[in-house]
């Protein structure tokens, strides 16, 4: 048997037995979730501009190399990256529709994992301000808690929608809105592993150089 | 804990100083006393909306066929109505700067400094982000689904929260007018000034919220618009078959996606600086006012497209359709349009030459600025050879086109003025600034806008609206737009600074007085709108356009009943070709009924976006204020609602196959009866919306 086109298929969807209109729809949907993230991602490259011509702008205050700690950084690093594998574990489990059981239970770790990065992110915080570092003394040092604190948002909040998609496996089960929030949560929690890179690069690397 | 902090806790830094009717009893001066008008008009106003509501029992309406609405059109309408309500506010706020300045020679005037800075803020603020932004986005909310052969947009829940948050920014505005003051930084709020070691109260916090509103729902609106383009036209409706507006919309949604965030990271650092005690734009402490600059016209120019691209789609549609002839250089236009689109993103910097970067650098965006003119240009000729040879008919939104090409042209050329640096050093921060804007924004956006709304009100609501009277409006807004503008030229290149309170050279006076005039023009222009749709509204009996197709024109939209059915089309059409509408009317006949009707589904009506919208704005007013507990409260509201909303599942409602035919059958039947009307006597009352067809 010949086949004319590849099935459309989005990875960590079964949907191939589904109405055509209701494949184009989940295109549409994700495709929009892509573009929120092409917006979200100009907003971090206007903040990383900002930091990148505050980092003189210490005005007496600590600086790039008084503060940083590179060794509870690149911990959070191995963190965050390794949630991103886990959440990877979990699409797989929903593409291949294997038991809700791996696909809580990957959910779960990478939930861990982020609240884990979460954690010590904040303890680097307290950490500065304990050192007097705190944002309202000098620009560099709030563009430093803006661009990083953002990312530590967004962290947040994809900790809370992971949270909320739990729940929702557990009360509405693998639906067509779950799967496709799930995508759309991949998607997110991927992209700001790819921000915390450009973090840990520009920010944590740089201010070592100094 | 004692009294006053309880009252601290409850109500934040608000106090009855901060009601205008206080301050004006305190201090009655004219200038209080027309802030305390202004207020009263605001509560008035709302009472009386409010009493009339109640009295003619249209809550229940109101609320389950408007407000909670996901349908894409009936969001369009609501955005432009909010576009009404907001233009009026500023055009009166713009007659009362041009009576100030023309009173104000050598004397006080009307309002003291601080007053006027509050009116020319906000005059500015809201024409851009209240007026122009809804405006645009209704036309496109309600054009493009139908033009590209769609029931809805792609996200229409997120439509109906972007709506709302519009709404709750310029709720945020109005609320001003009655507690506290509005910013006095200008529509561009440049710190330092408008930080706190210069501007403790409460105005800048009251624009960093509105605007902030304001972005997020223009974020959301630019990437469902985009979405909707992309993911769902009609099958066989290619790139290239896509009517020109839809091109302006996407273009202009692209660009609302990339040049929103700037804005919205500009208000918040602003105020991380005015909350927080950060350091982001403040004099010291490593601060750099020029990263604000910088954001905020990486936002502001591409900006200046995002409101005029719309407008450039509706005259290609206008033009096109009252000339009755093919667009001229559709593929030209395309092309032009999204050339505008990437240029626009590299000239910010023209908007601050005098602020210290080399003359180098200056130089380069004063060439890529120029640039932007060649785009345009190509633009001009393609809609006058549109017109060339056509048998234009002269209907209002026509006239308007017509009117747009001349004042823009003009516009374009003080603009190449201005995009040249040393030319700039000496004319900036003058009158002839203000001109030349204003000579884009109303000669170039607003009479698009207008245009626009005349050309699809029959579409929208199945009658026509009055045409003399839309004359009437149009010779107003034109004669007014050059009577109040082009002394303004004069005023600036003698050196006239912008933004000034009071006046010191007698020979400014007469040109002041004939601008001032034309103010009042413009304000009759408006009011010939608004009498033109009252007029409209009582003989719409006699105008009705049922069958859908008033112009004879060309695009899917006019393909349907007038006003369409919520589901749009009965059957998605296939295109086969642009203007496939016209072509059909001409060949096989576009009045047929469907091979087979199929159930239609449909998003549900939903408050969820209604909540998140009120919510936001009281968010913001809390935050004014310092009142924390509401600040919190509201965000906590916008967060379970969010959420709630992702576990609901019955979210979209089913018409049914034989709801459908009935209305397409009658429709059809409608069609059949009615009298085709030719091209010479559209503007009729013979015309019920059927063209007659001449090859």
């Amino acid at each position: 048997m010949d086949r004319v086109a590849p099935p459309l298929r989005h990875p960590g969807l079964n949907l191939a037995d589904d109405p055509r209109d209701t494949r184009r729809r989940f295109e549409s949907d994700v495709f929009g979730f892509w573009i929120f993230l092409m917006s979200d991602a100009v907003l971090f490259a206007l903040l990383f501009a900002i930091y990148g011509t505050m980092l003189r702008g210490t005005a007496g205050a600590p600086g790039p190399a008084d503060v940083f700690k590179i060794g509870p950084a690149f911990i959070e690093t191995l963190l965050l990256l390794t949630s991103s594998t886990t959440f990877g574990m979990a699409s797989i489990a929903l593409k291949r529709d294997a038991g809700a059981g791996a696909l809580v239970g990957w959910l779960i770790v990478t939930l861990g994992l982020g609240l884990a990065f979460l954690g010590m992110e904040a303890h680097d915080f307290v950490t500065m301000a304990a050192a007097g570092a705190t944002p309202e003394r000098s620009g560099f040092l709030s563009a430093f808690f803006v661009l990083v604190g953002m990312h530590g948002l967004h962290v947040t909040i994809g900790s809370i929608w992971l949270c909320v998609m739990l729940l929702q496996l557990a009360t509405i089960g693998r639906d067509r809105g779950v799967k496709l929030n799930l995508l759309r949560l991949g998607l997110f929690w991927h992209f700001l592993d790819v921000i915390w890179i450009a973090i840990f690069s520009v920010v944590y690397l740089q201010g070592l150089i100094r | 804990m004692n009294g006053p902090d309880i009252w601290h806790i409850l109500l934040g830094n608000l106090g009855w100083g901060a009601l205008p009717f206080v301050r004006a009893w305190r201090d009655p001066s004219v200038s209080e006393l027309i802030g305390a008008a202004a207020g009263s008009v605001v509560v008035i106003g709302a009472v009386a909306v409010l009493a009339l509501l109640t009295w003619a029992k249209a809550w229940r309406y109101l609320w389950t066929e408007w407000a909670t609405s996901l349908d894409h059109k009936k969001i369009g309408i609501m955005y432009i109505a909010l576009a009404g309500v907001m233009l009026t506010r500023a055009l009166i706020e713009a007659v009362l700067i041009r009576t100030q300045q023309a009173t104000a020679i050598n004397a006080p005037g009307l309002v003291e400094p601080g007053h006027f800075a509050q009116l020319f803020t906000t005059h500015g603020s809201i024409m851009i982000f209240f007026m122009a932004m809804p405006f645009l986005t209704g036309l496109i909310n309600y054009v493009v689904p139908l033009q590209i052969g769609a029931r809805d947009m792609a996200f229409p829940y997120l439509n109906s929260v972007g709506l709302w948050l519009t709404v709750g920014g310029a709720a945020l505005m109005m609320v001003s007018l009655v507690i506290g003051a509005f910013s006095t930084g200008g529509w561009s709020g440049y710190p330092p000034y408008t930080e706190l070691a210069f501007n403790p109260g409460v105005g800048p916090d009251y624009w960093i919220w509105a605007v902030t509103l304001s972005s997020v729902g223009s974020t959301t609106a630019g990437i469902n618009i985009a979405c909707t383009i992309y993911k769902m036209r009609a099958p066989g409706m290619g790139w290239m078959r896509m009517p020109m507006f839809c091109w302006t919309s996407l273009c202009t949604a692209i660009m609302m996606i990339f040049a929103m965030p700037p804005l919205t990271v500009a208000t918040l650092l602003l105020a991380a600086d005015r909350y927080a005690g950060m350091h982001f734009f403040t004099n010291g402490h490593g601060g750099d006012m020029m990263n604000y600059v910088n954001l905020f016209w990486l936002f502001g120019h591409p900006e200046v497209y995002i409101l005029i691209l719309p407008a450039f789609g509706v005259y290609s549609e206008v033009v096109s359709a009252f000339s009755s002839k093919e667009l001229y250089g559709y593929t030209s236009l395309v092309i032009a349009t999204a050339a505008i689109a990437v240029l626009s993103f590299t000239v910010w910097l023209h908007h601050f030459f005098t602020m210290g970067q080399s003359a180098d650098v200056n130089a380069a965006f004063g060439i890529a600025t120029m640039a932007i003119g060649v785009p345009t240009g190509v633009k001009i000729y393609d809609w006058i050879w549109t017109m060339f040879r056509g048998r234009v008919r002269l209907t209002p939104p026509m006239l308007l086109s017509i009117a747009f090409m001349v004042t823009f042209t003009l516009g374009g050329f003080t603009g190449i003025i201005l995009a040249t640096p040393p030319l700039d050093y000496v004319l900036h921060n003058t009158l002839f600034l203000v001109a030349h804007f204003h000579n884009m924004l109303i000669g170039g956006l607003l009479y698009g806008l207008i245009a626009g709304y005349m050309y699809w009100f029959p579409k929208a609501f199945g009658f026509r609206l009055n045409e003399r009277w839309g004359r009437i409006s149009v010779v107003c807004w034109v004669a007014g737009f050059y009577l109040a503008f082009m002394p303004l030229y004069v005023l600036g290149a003698a050196g006239m600074a912008r933004r000034t309170q009071e006046v010191f050279d007698p020979a400014f006076r007469p040109w002041l007085l004939i601008a001032l005039c034309g103010a009042a023009t413009l304000f009759a222009g408006l009011i010939s709108l608004f009498v033109q749709l009252y007029v409209s509204i009582r003989d719409r009996h006699a105008n009705r356009v049922p069958v859908g197709d008033p112009w004879d024109a060309r695009g899917l939209e006019w393909s349907v009943a007038a006003p369409p059915p919520e589901w749009n089309f009965a059957s998605i059409p296939h295109v086969g070709r642009l203007d496939a509408f016209y072509w059909r009317k001409r060949n096989e006949g576009a009045y047929h009924p469907a091979d087979h009707y199929h159930d239609i589904e449909l998003p549900k009506e939903s408050a969820c976006g209604v909540i998140i919208g009120v919510a936001a704005a009281a968010c913001g007013f809390g935050l004014v204020w310092h009142i924390w507990w509401m600040a919190a409260l509201s965000l906590f509201v916008i967060f379970v609602t969010t959420i709630a909303r992702s576990f609901m599942r019955d979210v979209t409602k089913i018409i049914p196959a034989e709801t459908v035919e009935a209305f397409d059958r009658e429709w059809l039947a409608q069609a059949r009866a009615a009298h085709p009307v030719p091209r010479q006597l559209e503007q009729s009352e013979i015309n019920e919306g059927l063209a007659e067809w001449i090859a």
